[in-house]
């Protein structure tokens, strides 16, 4: 048994700084400057922050052995403060600041369209918290960077079996929660909120498509897109979407949030594609988080096993 | 003594200017450093060419502005005075727009040349940037006591307007560099529209 015995010079443990405290010292600082001047709202916003992220429970999962790749995993601190989620605006450690705000529980689901069951649906109903399973999944962004992470959760199919959509249903549409009280970025139209996304039925029920709810071995961060969040690896990372409360079965193509911004740019499939060029970043090469040079885009992200019978046939330069 | 004489501006307030405008440079050159020599750096985050192109960018279309506040600002205040800060403004705009175009060959695409030409002819925002460039460095070239002499002060002044095109491509560039509809490009966007506006209004006035 260990016994600790505590030195009078001993910090305690509620004395010492939180690590977030610690790596948003600069802008608590700057917060704290700010107030002040006198700015109410800002001393608000200060003690608000004080309160920091929740505390990330652990999880229990089995590791899938089908999805351990011979690769470095990227550290987890760059997986948690490098994130696209414009719902907590738009530079890369916005989410990591500002996502404490969301309220991750109780969460509910909307379940809607060609289904048996619609409803709405709790978190738990949805996501069987027995079965969770770690994969460790390549991620490739549209921005032509890429990270290795280990993701816990479910098959995206045990989700859908679950909700019995109907045979008129050809199509899978989700929805992130858009609440301004939550979601300091919303203010701004950045796209047409609420941000959704969708997948063809065979590709949602694809094994690879996966629900996540952890993430490095606890519940996943809110920046992460807690508390479930898609994860479609052969896809650009912005198909995975996050924080979902809505999922609609439909007969019809959805036009998803950035097909909406971009036509040109974002197609609905998405498929990572190292020979179809993006008009804003070459999709040949990418950065891998933590290297210093690039490496070559591999086609559905090394997946093609996994997922290029779902594409037989298609003109991928076509369906982008 | 006048602090606000030309003699004590050019004294000590070049120094400072000088010192000033090298800050945002000061800010980042220990974290390339790290970089560079280690692969990792804590004040550039996961991305670090990213995070220090967006920052070299940033400060090059920052300081790019601030050389154009500074003839309405004389106009305004009615001395002369500001211009004489103003070909040293410019220049470090000019440096700023060295360095982002660097840190973008070097760190990000790290010399992968076919790359970076595919980029540059294929990429709109990036061909503006380029193209934003080459304006600057027409600017730059001639932006010498030896070359006013030799251009002629009236032919010096109708080149050095190109910096109007030039900071325009710049805001372009930076709207069509960010995804979405985005507030601060847009923000940008708009105080060169304020200072263009400016001038277009002080030319209608004297009747050009």
């Amino acid at each position: 048994m260990l016994i600790k015995q505590r030195k009078a010079s001993d910090e305690s443990e509620n004395n010492v700084t939180s690590e977030w405290a610690y790596l948003n010292r600069r802008k608590l600082m700057l917060g704290a400057g700010a107030a002040l001047i006198g700015a109410g709202a800002a001393l608000s916003d200060l003690q608000r922050r004080d309160a920091g992220p929740r505390e990330l429970g652990s999880l229990d999962f089995s590791q899938n052995p089908a999805f351990r790749p011979d690769e470095v995993v990227t550290p987890e601190a760059a997986v948690t403060r490098y994130n696209n989620f414009y719902e907590f605006g738009v530079s890369k450690e916005d989410p990591f600041i500002n996502a404490w705000r969301l309220q991750t529980s109780p969460w509910s689901v909307t379940v809607d369209g060609f289904t048996d069951k619609p409803g709405t649906y709790a978190f738990e109903d949805l996501v069987d918290m027995n079965a969770l399973q770690e994969r460790i999944y390549r991620l490739r962004c549209v921005e032509a960077w890429s990270m290795v992470i280990p993701w816990i959760g479910v098959p995206l199919a045990s989700i859908i079996k679950k909700l019995a959509p109907t045979s008129d249903a050809k199509y899978v549409v989700f929805e992130t929660l858009a609440d301004p009280a939550q979601m300091p970025g919303i203010r701004w139209p950045v796209i047409d909120w609420p941000y959704q996304e969708g997948l063809r039925m065979d590709e949602a029920m694809n094994d690879l498509a996966f629900i996540a709810v952890g993430l490095f071995g606890k519940e996943i961060p809110n920046q992460n897109g807690a508390p479930m969040r898609l994860v479609t690896p052969w896809k650009y990372g912005f198909k995975s979407i996050k924080s979902i409360v809505r999922i609609t079965f439909s007969d019809t193509q959805p036009t998803t949030s950035w097909m909406k911004t971009g036509p040109s740019e974002y197609g609905f499939f998405s498929n990572v594609n190292p020979e179809v060029s993006h008009p804003r970043w070459s999709q040949a090469r990418e950065r891998r988080i933590g290297e210093f040079g690039r490496r070559d885009t591999l086609k559905f992200n090394g997946y093609g096993e996994e997922v290029a019978d779902l594409y037989a046939g298609m003109d991928l330069r076509k369906y982008f | 003594m006048d602090i606000f004489s030309a003699t004590s501006l050019r004294r000590y307030g070049k120094p400072i200017a000088h010192a000033a405008l090298a800050l945002p440079l000061l800010m980042v050159i220990g974290d390339v450093y790290d970089y560079i020599t280690t692969g990792f750096s804590v004040g550039l985050g996961a991305n670090p060419p990213e995070a220090l192109n967006r920052h070299l960018g940033q400060w090059a279309l920052r300081v790019l502005i601030l050389s154009l506040v500074i003839t309405p600002l004389s106009t305004l205040i009615g001395s002369p005075k500001p211009v004489l800060f103003r070909r040293m403004v410019g220049l470090w705009a000019f440096a700023y727009v060295v360095l982002h175009l660097a840190s973008y060959i070097a760190l990000d695409k790290v010399f992968e040349w076919d790359e970076i030409w595919q980029d540059i002819v294929k990429r709109t925002f990036i061909t503006l940037g380029m193209a934003a460039f080459v304006l600057l460095i027409l600017l730059a070239a001639t932006s010498t006591n030896w070359a006013v002499r030799k251009l002629k002060a009236k032919r010096w002044k109708r080149l050095h307007r190109l910096v109007y095109p030039a900071v325009i491509l710049a805001a372009v560039h930076f709207i069509m560099m960010r995804k979405g509809l985005q507030i601060e490009p847009l923000i940008y966007a708009g105080i060169v529209a304020a200072l263009l506006g400016f001038r277009l209004v002080g030319r209608a006035r004297r009747g050009l």
